[in-house]
Formats: C-alpha cells, structure tokens, sequence
C-alpha cells in the first residue's frame, strides 16, 4: 500500500486525446474518445478510451473502484473533465450483511455488476487512476484458473438486493468495442484511415481469432449471423436513442458510414475507427501484427479453458461467445460488435470487452493492461498495476506464461508493484484515498465538489461501510456518506434513526380473499397498485416527456400539477417515474434519482429541507443547515451527479409568510449544476397566482397541468379495469356508480369506496337469500344511500319529543322574527307554548337548555357558547324545509 | 325468637345494601351489555370490516357518528370484545386509542400512538424525538409494513370532531392515507357526535377518508324505553337471597306498570332518549331504597324525577331575600314595560321605591346603599349580567343589565317561596296591584 501512496503522492496530469468528437450545445460539453493520464516524473504516459475498464480513485487505496468507462466529456460550464461510468463493486463493498446471499465464497478476483439506478455515475475524469482487464465468467462456469492477479472477473450483477445471473449482453461494451490491442502508445498520432482498410482489418483479424480459439469457421459464420441480426436491432435502438441523446453528431455520423459497410460486424470496426481516429493507425498495426500489445489473439489462444464453453456461447448468442472464461485478456475482439449496438450507454456490458482499450486503442495512449503501456506508465497509474496479475495465484496458473509475457511489456516494475499487492484480494490499487491523503490538488478539488452531499465511496474499510448501508437500506453502496459529512451530521442520541422503524409483523399470516367478491374488494381497494392508469394517458405522457427530456438533458426544471382530490395526480407522478426507473434500468435514459416530500407529511415547511436532505444524503440536520447544505449541493457541480427527480405533494402547504421554502424548491432547478427536477402537486389551478409572490411564481413557470375530475366514463373504465374481468358487479350498477360520483366530484377514491361498499352489502344480502352473487343496482342504491344521503333528516326523526318540538319552536320564532337568528331565551317561550299545545308538561329552562345543547352537540343547531345563558343565539344547521320534512312525515 | 327476628332483619338490611351494590354497578360503571340493543346490523357491519382489517390486512376507515349516549363507545366495545374472542386476531392486533379531548395537537397525539405502539422510540413511558422526527418516525414505520406482514393497527379516536381542529389536520390526513395506500393495514375508527363531521375535513383529507358512517340514532319506541328500565332494576337469578329477589322483582315489575311511574318515564323519555340520563334517574330513585322500604316505591322515582327536572336557577332564588326577590320583580316589570331592553340599578331602584309607596305594608323602605349591596349580590349571582361587561367607566348604578331569568321561572320561584309576603305576590302578578 505504502507503494500506492507514494505512486499516487505524484501529481497526475489529464489530456485529451485528440478533438472532441462531439458536443452538446445545450449542455456546453465536448465529448471526448479517450483521455491520456501522465505522471509527473514518467515518460510514459497511460490512456484509458470508452468502453475500457478503469479504476476509480476510491477511500483506500489498495481497493480502487472498478467501472467501465462510457462517456468522457469536458464540461465548459464547469470546467472540468468529466467521465461517466457503468460501476462494478466488490464483494467488500457490498454490505456485510447482504454477502451471504451469494451463497459461495466469492473469488477473490470476483466483482459484480453494479445495478443501482440511485448511484451517481458521473465521476470527475481525474479521478481515474488506470485501465483494468475484466473478463466475463458465465455463471455456470468455474473460475478461470490460473489467471493473472490483475485480471477481474465478472459473473453475477448486484442490483443492491440480490445477486443476479448477468447476462453477457449486459457486459458488452458500448461503444468500442472492436479494437482489441487496447494499448497503443504514444502520443496519439491521428491518421484518418480509409474506412474500408480498417474494416477490412477488423474482419480479419476478428475471424482469426475467434477461428483459434473456438470451434472454427462454422460457429463464426452463425456467429456473424446471429450479430448481424442484432447488429442492426441493436442499431435501430441506438439510432432512437441518440437521437435523444446528447451526443448526438457523432453517432449519427458513425451510424452512416456503418450502414455503409456490408459486413456489420465490420460496422463496429468502422465506428471504432471514426471515433477514435488517432489510434486507429496504430490499432490497425496492432492487430495485423500479432505484436505483444495486440492482445487479441494472444489471449484467445491462451486460455485453454475458452475452448469448451466458447462454441457454446457462441451458438446461444453472439454475445456469450465473448466472454469465455478463459481468455483474460482478448474479450475484446468478440465483443465487438456488440458494442455497436449500444453506443455509450452500453457502459453496463463493456466489461466483457475487457478491452476498456477499444475506444482508447484508438487513444491508444493509455491501455495499461495491453502491455503497450511502459514501465513508468504502470508506475504513475494504478491502473496498469491493477493489470499485473497476482490476487488470484491459484487460478492464474495456468495463464500465467501467456499473462506474463504481455507483463513483460509492461515491464519488470509492474510486476514487482503488483507482487507486494498480492496480500489484498483485489488486484487493483486505488489511486483514491491516496490523492486524498496526499492532498493532491486535483483529490482535493474533487473532495471539496462533492463534499458533504456526494457521498464517496469507501473500500477499504468493510465493517463501517457495511453498517451504513444498512442503515441507507436501499442506498447505493457507494453513496455512503462522505466522512467529511459524517462528521458534520453528528448523530443525535435521541433520534434512533439507525433503527429501522416498523410495525411489529403479524403471528398468522393474511388472509387471501376466499371468493368473487373478496377478490373484487381487494382490488377495488384504493391502496392496490393497477398496472396501469386507465383515463390519464395523456397527462402520463406529458410528465413522462416532461421528467425525460429533462433527465436526459440533464437540465432541470419545474412543473406545477393541479386538480381536485382523487383524479390521480400523485398516482400518474409515481407511475412516470416507474417507467421512467424502467427506461433507465435498460439504460434508455441516464440514472437518475427519485425523491418525495408530501406537505402533509411534515410538521412545518421548513422541515421540506430537513427531509429532502436526509432522502438524498441520509443526513440529519437542522432545517437551517438542511436548507445551507442543500443551497451548496445543487449550486456546486459535482461529479457523479445524476439528476434528481423531487415530488413535492400537497404544495399548498409550503407555504410561509416569506415564501422562502417554496422559493428555494424553484429556485434550485435553475442552477446550473442542480439537475433537479421539481414536480409539485397542489389541489387548486390558481394556486401560483393566489398564494406566491411574483418572484416564486415566475420560477415555477409556465409549466402547468391541470387534472380535470373524471368523466362517468373514466371511472367506469377505471373500475372494470381494476376488476379486469373479474365478474362482480352488473354493468348498470357500475354506471351509476360512476354516474352517481362524477356528478358529484370525480374522485375516483369515492368510487372505488363505492363499489367496496356495494360488494359488502352485496354478501351480506347473499347471504340472507340467494341472489346472483353479482353486484346489484339494488346494492348500489343502498350504498350511495348510505353514504350521500344525510342524515340530518333521520336523526331529526329519531329524536326525542322534547328536541323535536324545540326545533319546531326554532322555527317559528324564526317565521316571527323574519331573522335567522334567534336567542334562546325567544326560543324558549315559543317551546314551552308548543308544550302547552301538545299538552305536555312544559320543560323548565335548565332542561329546555339540555335539549338545546344536545342538539347543538349534534349540531342540527348552532349554538354560541353555553356561558351566555339565555341569551344564547340559536341557528339552524339545516335548513327549514328538512326539518319540517322530516317532523311531518312522524 | 328475638335472636331470629334479628337474623331476618339483618338479612333484610343486607340484602338492601347487595341489591344496591348490584344495581349501583349496573347503573353507573356502564359495563358492556351481553348485545348491542337494537343496533345489529351496525354491529355487524363494524365487526365485519374490523375483522377484515384484522384478518385480511385490509385497511378501513370508518365513522361511527350518533347523539351523545347513543351507544357509540359501548357498539365499540361489543364488537372489540368479540373480534378479540376470535382466536387468529387474538394476537395479531394492536390498538391505539386516542381522545379529541386528551390529545389536543397532534403532538401529543403522535407521543401518543409511538407510545401505544411501543415503537423504538420509545423508552419505558418516555417518547424521544422532536415532533417533525416523530411524525417522520411514525410515518415511515407504517409505511414499512405491507399488507401482508405487518400486523393490523386499529385507530380509535374518540371525539373525532375534535381532531379536525388540529393545525393541518396533520394527523387524519396521515392515518387516513396510510389506510388508502399500500402501507401497514390500519383501520381508523372514529367516534363523533356531530352529524357534520366530514365537513369538518380538508377535501384532499376527505378524499381520503372512504365515507364509510356507521350512525347511530336510537329509534327506541317507548315501550323499549321502560322494558329496559325494568330489565336494569331487576336483580340478577344468582342473587344470594332468592326470596328478596322475587320480592324485589315483583315490585319492579308492579312499578313499571304504575300509571304514575309511567308518566315520569314518559316524560324523561320525551326529554331525552339517551340512557344516560335515564340511568341517573334510576340512580337516585335505587338509593333512597333502605331497610325501612326495602322495595324500589313509586314515590322515590318521583322524588328522583323531581330533583332532576330541577330548574337550578328557581333552586337559587328560593334562597333569596325578600329585598332581593323584589328587586328581580321590579326588573321582570321593566323587562315587560320595554320588552326586554336592558335597564340599570336607578331604573330599578325607581321600581323598588314606586311599589314601597303605593303599596308596600310589609316592607321597610331600604335605604339606596342597602338596595344597591342587595343589587350586587344579584349580579354575583349572574341572576344579572352586564350588558357589556368591559364597560366600567359608566357609574355602576348606571351600568346596563339584563335579567337572566325567564317570566316563569320567577313566577315559579314566587309560588314557592316560604312566607312570601302577599303584597309581593300580587305586585309580581301585576305591575299596578
């Protein structure tokens, strides 16, 4: 470790490689094909390329984060080299508690797939300390042996839940993923190769590797085959998405040429090509001279252990076929086409490619594990050394000559470097926590960006990490709290947050509901999630659009949705951002992150800050300092960002004299660097204009929606939808229950309520007497009966004579007094002549007071308070006509 | 023969004392009846959906909305009794009772229900947190629960009306979408009196709630009304001493088909259905029984109605002095001569002075500071009030009144009042006798 820090105490210097190859305007960002890591004091420099994997300065140094390089980008507005990245964690970073759910003992060289939509991918570029090798394992398939220490292997995903088979589709690099001599070094000398020579190549030299390593000719036709067809689904895919994206121009370009081609396989090489035009010269060398760099052939060969699965995997897909167990090192060729298919986003399957090198190849520049990198390289980047095998001693036995030769390039240094590491299961050295410990500029710049809302991640110390996760519960792993944060959020004792709260679970499980009915209540009942919402499509797909082109775009925003209760705005919010978690999860879209606060759900409005904090960062802290940390997160950019999505419900209630609460939540998605997206969610449409004050009403905007109540028709659809076949109700039943509720408000809840009812009384009247079990117009009208109809004409029935009769002596002083308003006093005398009348004995006034107050506490009257004796004002709740109605029909 | 007789006598006095033992506890600690009287399909309708709640995890919320005395608790009550005999809910349910009157915010009430539910939060009787930490605490614990798992909670909130009140109606808006979302299945009961309780609520809390009244209105028919007072009076079959309790029986049996009898529960039923009230009339009647009469007499029932139908008011001017009393007619004139305008002390004390004049033989002529300190005492009294009580500045003979009392009530009062004077009597009767 000592070695690291020392290595890493240098000062790194990043270039860019070449041009830009694409910008966004909008976001003022130059994409980048590869990058170039020097070190102060080397000769040599490292390059890392999409598609390749890399490790990421992490919290120790001897356990680098390990990723997959998508994008690389220099963002003008906050100038500074960014690079996205597809994460992989290690078993030491995954919570101590969740490990045993992998069910084995993991290898030591074994990373996971990292699927978590929460965690922010976007890291500052100089953080990167080095390229890596990864190589696929197909679940079924024993580890490779023999292998070198540096050497990664991927076998399952870890979505924060479980372990998951990981498909080696999902492994594909993106972008480039052809050019398998991952290294080419020297500065990169830009030729613009003629498209067909390159291709021509590629073709080449990718069916004789695949020829050496597997079965033969025959698999590597059905193999071109299979990725044809993909090839151009895959394309048709990511021609759709980059419309949307942001990198748009070069793609669009790569795509062109593609077609171009014949061969689609060659596709992939031409893109490669394009895009990482100054390497391609040598990449191109590379290949067709099997020289020590150009890994490809080398490490098919070597691995012995490729043969046998190879074949196979390649007949199931083209895919599989590139990630053999074996070869360590070439992934890379076979990958290739997949890559294509998925242009940057594709960061998730770039790990079989373990060439991180092939769009880099073209950079050439900074290929560490290719061997093209020199000694000094390996020294100044941690990345190189990660290459160096050791951790897996047993395994890489085997391997080991092939892997030592390309060691041989890098040099004799490397090796030794990687030797001492061998203690530490994980090959890779982490430039991390070294930069940060030695206060290396570009560390601090980054510690201070994220600072205490980015929450770094640890390695190296596993039991702390593992506890905070827990608590974080479905957090991401990495988002741990950074420790300058930590400290800064000192837990307060009273506040057990490290317990999770809950409701003690029940001794004999729930009932299920036993017949039609039961069946039909259950998912009439509000509460049951439909799979989808009948009747708002159109405002669906206006948020949806809404939250994605913003997400996307990485830009924020504010959106103002208004209606009445019940008419599915918070549902239709949750539902966008289901699919909008879905779209991400198939890397349709960037991650981003979804936070909820519910004005009702807090005790007053500055607690917004304190809990939109604590969802995002899982912080604690005063409303004051919530809202200082918050102001600081989304003013500063930092890396790893991903946008996040904020529902703010019940908005009404956010409300302050100095409107400043309402006033920072629009306030924030102006920043530049906030990527946050503010949906906020009020019962009444003029509720900007009524309740803010000019300056927070034109940040909210424009942006409005208003959610009309439903039509009879919408809740008629929504509740056969709900019952989806199930025969419960008769269909005039459900029309006026739809009927009935539009008429009176268009709150979906009260039909739903509705119909729960009817099918109660339903079973009830089915059980005196057979029925038809279905729900009846009959039941219906009891059930609106009995929730609409009121009850003031009943109790007035059911009262006693003595109330009775002073309501009728209300009345007629009222006729008297021409007013609606009358003192007890006058009241009085009017009941006890109705007394008289009715030949009662006439009540004396502390009863006559007792009556009127019991009528009060019912409030069928009004009464001001009882101190005022007599001179207590009397109103009617209801009006004349009920009441005489209801005592004549006596 | 001596020593028996005074066996039997002592069993009699005895035997008294346990009946009234018994019927004391019945009348007054309102225990629960065997079957909700007259309310069965409330019942069933309330036992159905507590049971589904408790069985199935679905959540509820319902209003059970009647007169005060209508049986909202003791309805509760029944069908908690039974839903709890029922074995798979025994163990399976937690109940948080919560009263409008106790939790006044719903700081307290959250305290309240961290507290009933044992949370972690909670040590011993002591609830930590900050109010916002608590809400967040208490949400998030019943948002972690799902339908299936977790145990079902039942809110009771007695005096529901009053929860309304609270800022925000945080709390309901909170119970009542929990019950409307997949969260842990709750089931809020409330228990109100007001008819108009949902127009109580926000609308985005009325939303939530699923309108779902139980009311209560008893519809007692009066022959109900008295069959119920003879079961309450009745002694139980295990009483110790049978032939007492044949006696005792037969007696209640004989009262409640007293014509008298039936006119004063006629008119308490007139007055009010509610048993509560019944039962303190019953209340007293029992405990003027005494070994002297050892059965329940017709007399003690009217003696009981009497002190209820009390008027307080007539009760306090029996205590008045004659002065005092004159005065009140002196006002209950002016009271006619302006119709009901207010007056002052020297517009009574003019009336006072009038009558001794013209008429008074009994009377001495009270000097105006006597009359005035006999004034005041009426105002101590609230038998006067202040028109406008701030208004100090005005002399105090010269301050506003009002009498607060009614034309009959001194009438009334008059009739009744020992040794009256006559000529009082008839000056009260007619402004110029």
């Amino acid at each position: 470790m000592s070695r690291y820090i020392t290595r890493q105490r240098m000062r790194r210097i990043y270039r860019w490689n070449g041009e830009p190859v694409g910008e966004d305007r909008k976001l003022k960002r130059l994409y980048h094909e590869s990058m170039t890591i020097s070190v102060d004091g080397r000769t040599e420099n490292a390059t890392v390329s999409l598609g390749q994997y890399i490790l990421i300065e992490g919290d120790y140094d001897d356990n680098p984060f390990v990723a997959q390089l998508l994008k690389l980008y220099y963002d003008d507005s906050g100038k500074k080299k960014t690079a996205l990245v597809q994460w992989f964690v290690r078993m030491c970073e995954i919570p101590q508690n969740k490990r045993k759910l992998l069910g084995r003992d993991s290898h030591p060289q074994e990373i996971f797939y990292y699927r978590d939509r929460s965690c922010d991918n976007e890291v500052d570029a100089e953080t990167i300390l080095s390229a890596v090798q990864i190589e696929y394992v197909p679940p079924e398939a024993p580890f490779p042996e023999g292998k070198s220490k540096d050497i990664l292997f991927v076998k399952l995903l870890w979505d924060t839940k479980a372990f998951r088979a990981l498909s080696s589709e999902i492994l594909q690099p993106p972008l480039s993923p052809k050019s398998p001599p991952s290294s080419s070094r020297g500065p990169p000398a830009r030729v613009l190769p003629t498209p067909d020579l390159t291709v021509m190549k590629r073709a080449m030299s990718v069916p004789l590797t695949r020829g050496s390593m597997s079965t033969g000719k025959i698999s590597l036709e059905a193999e071109s085959l299979h990725s044809a067809s993909k090839l151009s689904a895959a394309k048709a895919l990511s021609a759709k998405r980059r419309s949307r994206a942001t990198s748009g121009p070069h793609v669009r370009k790569k795509l062109d040429l593609c077609s171009l081609s014949k061969n689609m396989t060659r596709d992939d090489v031409l893109e490669e090509i394009l895009d990482e035009p100054k390497g391609t010269g040598k990449t191109l060398t590379s290949k067709l001279n099997t020289s020590p760099t150009g890994r490809i052939s080398i490490s098919i060969r070597l691995t012995p252990l490729n043969e046998p699965i190879s074949p196979a995997a390649q007949e199931n897909d083209g895919e599989s076929k590139l990630q053999p167990l074996g070869e360590p090192p070439l992934g890379t060729d076979r990958t290739p086409r997949k890559r294509e298919a998925t242009p940057r986003k594709a960061s998730l399957r770039g790990q079989t490619t373990r060439t991180p090198s092939r769009r880099k190849d073209s950079t050439a520049l900074k290929e560490p594990t290719l061997a093209a990198l020199a000694e000094e390289d390996h020294e100044d980047s941690p990345v190189l050394t990660a290459a160096t095998p050791r951790s897996k001693r047993k395994s890489a036995q085997v391997v080991s000559s092939r892997i030592r030769k390309q060691l041989n390039l890098l040099g004799n240094k490397g090796d030794l470097q990687s030797d001492g590491e061998d203690d530490d299961d994980d090959c890779f050295v982490p430039a991390k926590i070294d930069l940060q410990s030695s206060s290396d500029e570009e560390a601090e710049a980054n510690i201070d960006s994220e600072d205490e809302l980015v929450v770094k991640r640890r390695r190296g110390s596993w039991t702390p990490r593992s506890t905070e996760k827990t608590r974080t519960s479905a957090r991401t792993p990495r988002k741990t709290p950074s420790k300058k944060t930590a400290p800064a959020t000192p837990r307060t004792p009273r506040t057990p947050r490290h317990a999770t709260p809950s409701i003690p679970s029940r001794s004999a499980p729930a009932r299920k509901p036993g017949n039609v009915l039961e069946e039909a209540r259950a998912r009439l009942h509000v509460s049951s999630v439909p799979e989808s919402l009948p009747c708002r499509e159109q405002e669906f797909q206006d948020i949806y659009n809404f939250v994605e082109s913003k997400v996307i775009d990485g830009t924020g925003g504010c959106m103002y949705i208004s209606g009445v209760p019940g008419t599915g705005k918070t549902a239709t919010v949750h539902e966008v951002i289901r699919s909008l978690h879905q779209a991400s999860e198939q890397d349709e879209i960037p991650q981003f992150r979804f936070i909820e606060i519910n004005g009702m759900k807090m005790t007053d409005p500055h607690q917004a800050y304190v809990q939109i904090l604590q969802k995002l960062t899982d912080q604690k802290a005063t409303p004051d300092h919530a809202a200082a940390l918050l102001e600081k997160r989304f003013s500063a950019p930092a890396p790893k960002k991903e946008t996040t999505v904020l529902l703010v419900d019940e908005l009404d209630l956010l409300w302050t004299r100095k409107q400043n609460v309402m006033y920072n939540l629009f306030d924030w998605p102006t920043r530049r660097n906030a990527r946050l997206v503010v949906l906020t969610i009020a019962n009444t449409m003029d509720l900007p204009e009524r309740i803010m004050i000019n300056r927070v009403a034109s940040r909210l905007g424009l942006t409005r929606m208003s959610f009309q109540p439903y039509t009879f028709k919408q809740l008629q659809q929504i509740i056969t939808s709900r019952l989806n076949r199930l025969k419960a109700f008769e269909e005039d039943a459900l029309q006026l229950v739809s009927r009935k509720v539009a008429a009176l408000s268009g709150d979906a809840r009260r039909c739903l309520d509705i119909c729960r009812r009817a099918t109660e009384i339903c079973e009830h009247s089915a059980g005196l007497q057979k029925g038809s079990g279905l729900v009846g117009m009959s039941h219906v009208m009891e059930t609106l009966d009995e929730m609409f109809s009121s009850s003031y004409v009943t109790a007035i029935r059911c009262a006693s004579l003595q109330e009775q009769l002073f309501l009728r002596a209300v009345i007629a002083e009222f006729r008297r007094l021409g007013l609606e308003e009358a003192t007890f006093q006058q009241v009085f005398v009017q009941h006890q002549a109705l007394c008289r009348v009715e030949g009662l004995q006439p009540a004396s006034v502390s009863e006559g007071l007792a009556v009127c107050q019991r009528l009060g506490s019912c409030r069928l009257l009004l009464l001001e308070g009882s101190r005022l004796d007599l001179l207590l004002r009397i109103r009617l709740n209801v009006s004349q006509d009920d009441v005489l109605y209801a005592l004549k029909a006596d | 023969m001596t020593s028996k007789r005074n066996s039997t006598a002592f069993t009699d006095a005895q035997c008294v004392s346990l009946a009234q033992k018994i019927l004391r506890e019945r009348l007054c600690h309102q225990r629960l009846p065997e079957q909700p009287l007259g309310l069965e399909s409330q019942y069933r309708h309330l036992l159905e959906l507590l049971r589904r709640t408790a069985v199935h995890g679905e959540s509820n919320s319902v209003l059970i909305v009647g007169p005060r005395g209508a049986g909202k608790t003791m309805l509760l009550g029944c069908v908690l009794r039974e839903l709890m005999n029922l074995k798979e809910v025994q163990k399976n349910v937690l109940q948080v009772e919560l009263n409008g009157l106790l939790q006044t915010d719903d700081k307290i009430a959250l305290k309240e229900i961290t507290r009933q539910l044992h949370l972690e939060n909670v040590v011993g009787d002591k609830v930590f947190g900050s109010f916002a930490e608590n809400l967040a605490f208490l949400l998030e614990a019943l948002k972690s629960g799902d339908k299936s798992r977790s145990r079902p909670v039942l809110f009771i909130l007695d005096e529901f009306d009053l929860f309304a009140h609270h800022k925000n109606q945080t709390l309901l808006y909170n119970l009542l979408d929990v019950s409307q979302s997949a969260q842990a299945p709750v089931a809020v009961v409330g228990l109100t009196c007001r008819l108009d309780v949902l127009e109580l609520l926000e609308k985005r809390v009325k939303s939530r709630f699923s309108h779902r009244q139980i009311h209560l209105l008893n519809p007692l028919s009066f022959t109900q009304y008295v069959e119920a007072v003879g079961s309450q009076l009745s002694l139980p079959q295990d009483f110790q001493h049978p032939k007492f309790r044949d006696e005792w029986n037969r007696s209640v049996t004989k009262l409640c088909e007293d014509k008298s009898v039936e006119e004063i529960l006629r008119r308490q039923f007139n007055s009010s259905k509610d048993f509560r009230s019944l039962y303190t009339l019953l209340f007293l009647a029992v405990i003027r029984v005494s070994p002297s009469h050892s059965t329940l007499r017709e007399s003690d029932l009217l003696e009981a109605s009497r002190l209820i139908s009390a008027d307080s008011k007539a009760n306090i001017l029996h205590g008045l002095s004659v002065l005092e009393l004159c005065l009140i007619i002196a006002m209950k004139h002016l009271n006619d001569t302006y119709d009901g305008e207010p007056f002052n002390f020297q517009m009574v004390h003019n009336e006072f002075t009038k009558f001794i004049q013209r008429k008074s033989h009994t009377i001495h002529k009270f000097e105006k500071p006597v009359v005035m300190k006999a004034f005041e005492h009426l105002v101590e009294l609230e038998m006067v009030r202040a028109v406008d009580s701030a208004a100090s500045k005005v002399q105090r003979e010269y301050q506003l009144m009002r009498l607060m009392l009614e034309h009959g009530q001194v009438m009334e009062a008059l009739q009744k009042y020992p040794q009256c004077p006559t000529d009082v009597k008839q000056w009260a009767l007619s402004a110029f006798a």
